[in-house]
């Protein structure tokens, strides 16, 4: 059982985000990059379908600002392959980071053969969630997303999936491998690891750089950012003044002019 | 001496490895244990099955969750066996690797921490946001890099947590009034770690240390002053290893050397009656017991009563060694608060304040208060802030 794990870095939003002066971006002098929520999960995930059926597990990643901590801790919980694609020097849109992931898990040796390929299902930056189906379509793989289960029947050849829809109703799909899956959440929420672990595994691991593969179309973005900004609050909060009396007969007034008594 | 690192295995090669296994099994250190009561594996129960070479079954058990690091069993020892400063640190660390699930508030504390410097998870940008709140002069070492006499290491609670702020702010005012050459190191400044080290984590600690002594070379001080215990508990034990060889104060007693100017200064009557609570870290680890109540009394119109439990037989807060992240977990499991035993004992003085000197007890001890429907009746102050407040005219 080969499980492929790809991760990506996002922009963490604990620190504030500023917008570049060319209004298109965010500035990445005030940026601190973190791992996507949800490809902790798929790590996760894939590091428990590791302990129950055995087999090994490999991360990719698109090379960014701190991915190198993410990847030492990927290898501390127990990923047994780290690889790190570097040489771009610019962000890509996600169809051309679906396409250099595809060309990699298809070109680099070792990567394949993989029985399945975990990623987060959404990320910030990513809300549509096209990174997993791109990259599937381009390896003629099927897909599924929104996924917080997997079990596998490794003899023969499938996986069964636990999707979340809506109203609390989940389905349970029967997929071939090998197959992709975006994952929404882990069967359990992503391990701790001692942090004496990662400063051991960045001294006796070596993360695999491998180098960006050119795109055949040049990698033209399809679809351009015309401009970034903050919301603008559209309304404020009304302030209810005056003694306990007089605001709980106001507030009865709003409540029943709006239907809600 | 064996030059090995200290580790479960290697222990008895130490002194103070060796110096364990003379305990007499009395029970003082269970018995003295905040929650002695509730642990499989209390402190006399571990050394037997230390010498029984069946310490798997301790630290495969999530007994060790409950010790707060109070040095409480450590202090009641009539062998003197450092339990807290030994054993228990290299056990949590097993404990914390055995462990099937973290709980997910200390997880998410000590990744915060890792991440951001800080256990609450605030940006480290906004670490020194608090200082413009000050309402005196600041000097940030990033800012202006000529050396000061004192290096105040302001401490997680007390940057971000709104009532650590208020001690924070105090503390500069006194610093202010009383003409103290300091610096801070602003949004350089990370957590000290301590409790990384009580907690389990030996690597967030050191990787806290490698840090902090990185920024400490870049600027000239003569002294680290700290608003936290934990952090001068990490400075004093731990830092020296890698070369921290500055002179090193809590402010508490750190201000208590300025007493007969502090006189000058407090015009103001503060007709309280004050109880004061021995945090573990000053007082059972450093016995600082008198320069916090000297401080009080320095107050004009204060009253200082103490509670039952006092100086060496303080109780814990129950925010060491990691509690401080795990009250959900100790209130699923049914233990007591402890903040709420120690609270309910502050009430009982009839004092209408309870003084601290630890950045943590401001929030375990107010919460406290209003869980138990106190808070009208006791209101907790740091030293700091009575002494600040006692200032203004």
């Amino acid at each position: 059982m080969h499980i492929l794990v790809l991760l990506k870095m996002v922009p963490d939003v604990v620190e504030e985000l500023e917008i570049a002066a060319d209004g298109r971006a965010l500035d990445l002098e005030y940026l601190r990059m973190i791992l996507s929520e949800s490809d902790d999960h798929a790590l996760e995930q894939a590091l428990l379908l590791k302990e129950k059926y055995g087999g090994k597990v490999t991360v990719l990643a698109l090379d960014a600002p701190e991915v190198d901590d993410a990847l030492f801790t990927a290898a501390a919980k127990g990923a047994d392959r780290v690889m790190k694609i570097a040489g771009q020097d610019a962000g890509f849109t996600t169809r051309q980071a679906a396409r250099i992931l595809s060309l990699v898990i298809a070109d680099e040796p070792g990567v394949m053969p993989v029985d399945l390929i975990l990623t987060g299902v959404q990320a910030i930056d990513d809300l549509d969630g096209l990174v997993a189906p791109l990259v599937a379509d381009d390896l003629n793989m099927p897909y599924l997303g929104i996924i917080t289960g997997v079990a596998l029947d490794v003899s023969a050849g499938t996986a069964r999936a636990v999707k979340e829809y809506p109203a609390g109703v989940r389905g349970e799909f029967q997929i071939r491998l090998p197959a992709v899956l975006g994952i929404q959440a882990a069967e359990k929420p992503p391990r701790y690891v001692p942090v004496a672990k990662i400063r051991m595994a960045m001294k006796s691991i070596k993360i695999e750089g491998v180098e960006v593969p050119t795109l055949a179309d040049g990698g033209w973005p399809l679809v351009n950012v015309l401009e970034m900004k903050r919301n603008e609050p559209a309304g404020h909060a009304e302030m209810l003044e005056g003694s306990a009396g007089e605001v709980s007969s106001r507030l009865c007034g709003i409540l029943a002019e709006r239907g809600l008594f | 001496m064996s030059t090995c690192p200290m580790t479960l295995e290697t222990l008895q090669q130490f002194p103070e490895g060796k110096e364990i296994l003379t305990c007499l099994q009395c029970g003082a250190c269970a018995s003295t244990c905040p929650y002695g009561e509730v642990m499989e594996y209390p402190p006399r129960r571990i050394i037997a099955m230390m010498r029984a070479g069946m310490l798997e079954k301790v630290f495969t058990s999530d007994s060790l969750l409950a010790c707060v690091a109070c040095y409480a069993c450590m202090a009641k020892c009539p062998r003197g066996i450092r339990l807290t400063e030994v054993l228990l640190p290299l056990m949590k660390e097993q404990t914390l690797t055995h462990l099937p699930e973290l709980p997910g508030e200390l997880q998410r504390a000590l990744q915060n921490t890792l991440r951001y410097g800080n256990p609450m998870g605030e940006p480290s940008r906004k670490r020194a946001a608090w200082v413009k709140t000050a309402g005196v002069p600041i000097r940030i070492f990033a800012e202006d890099r000529r050396p000061a006499d004192a290096l105040w290491f302001v401490e997680c609670y007390t940057s971000y947590y709104p009532r650590g702020q208020d001690n924070s702010r105090a503390t500069a005012k006194l610093f202010y009034r009383l003409g103290i050459d300091f610096a801070i190191l602003g949004n350089e400044e990370k957590c000290a770690g301590e409790c990384g080290r009580l907690t389990w984590e030996p690597g967030l600690f050191e990787t806290l240390m490698d840090y902090n002594m990185a920024v400490f070379q870049k600027y000239q001080f003569q002294r680290v002053v700290t608003s936290c215990p934990h952090a001068h508990n990490a400075f004093k034990n731990r830092y020296p290893a890698l070369g921290f060889n500055w002179a090193l104060e809590h402010v508490t007693p750190f201000l208590a050397r300025y007493v007969d100017q502090l006189k000058r200064l407090l015009s103001r009557k503060l007709p309280y009656t004050v109880t004061y609570h021995d945090s573990c870290c000053l007082g059972r680890q450093n016995e600082f017991y008198e320069a916090p109540r000297e401080l009080l009394r320095a107050i004009p119109g204060m009253k200082l009563i103490e509670m039952v439990h006092n100086r060496v037989n303080a109780i814990c807060c129950g925010g060491g060694g990691g509690g401080m992240w795990l009250d959900t977990y100790f209130k699923a499991k049914g233990y007591e608060r402890l903040s709420e035993r120690r609270v309910k004992e502050a009430v009982a003085t009839g004092a209408d304040v309870l003084a601290v000197s630890c950045p943590y007890e401001v929030s375990r001890f107010e919460d406290a208060l209003k869980v138990l429907g106190y808070d009208k009746r006791m209101m907790v102050r740091d030293v700091t802030e009575l002494l600040a407040e006692a200032m203004e005219e």
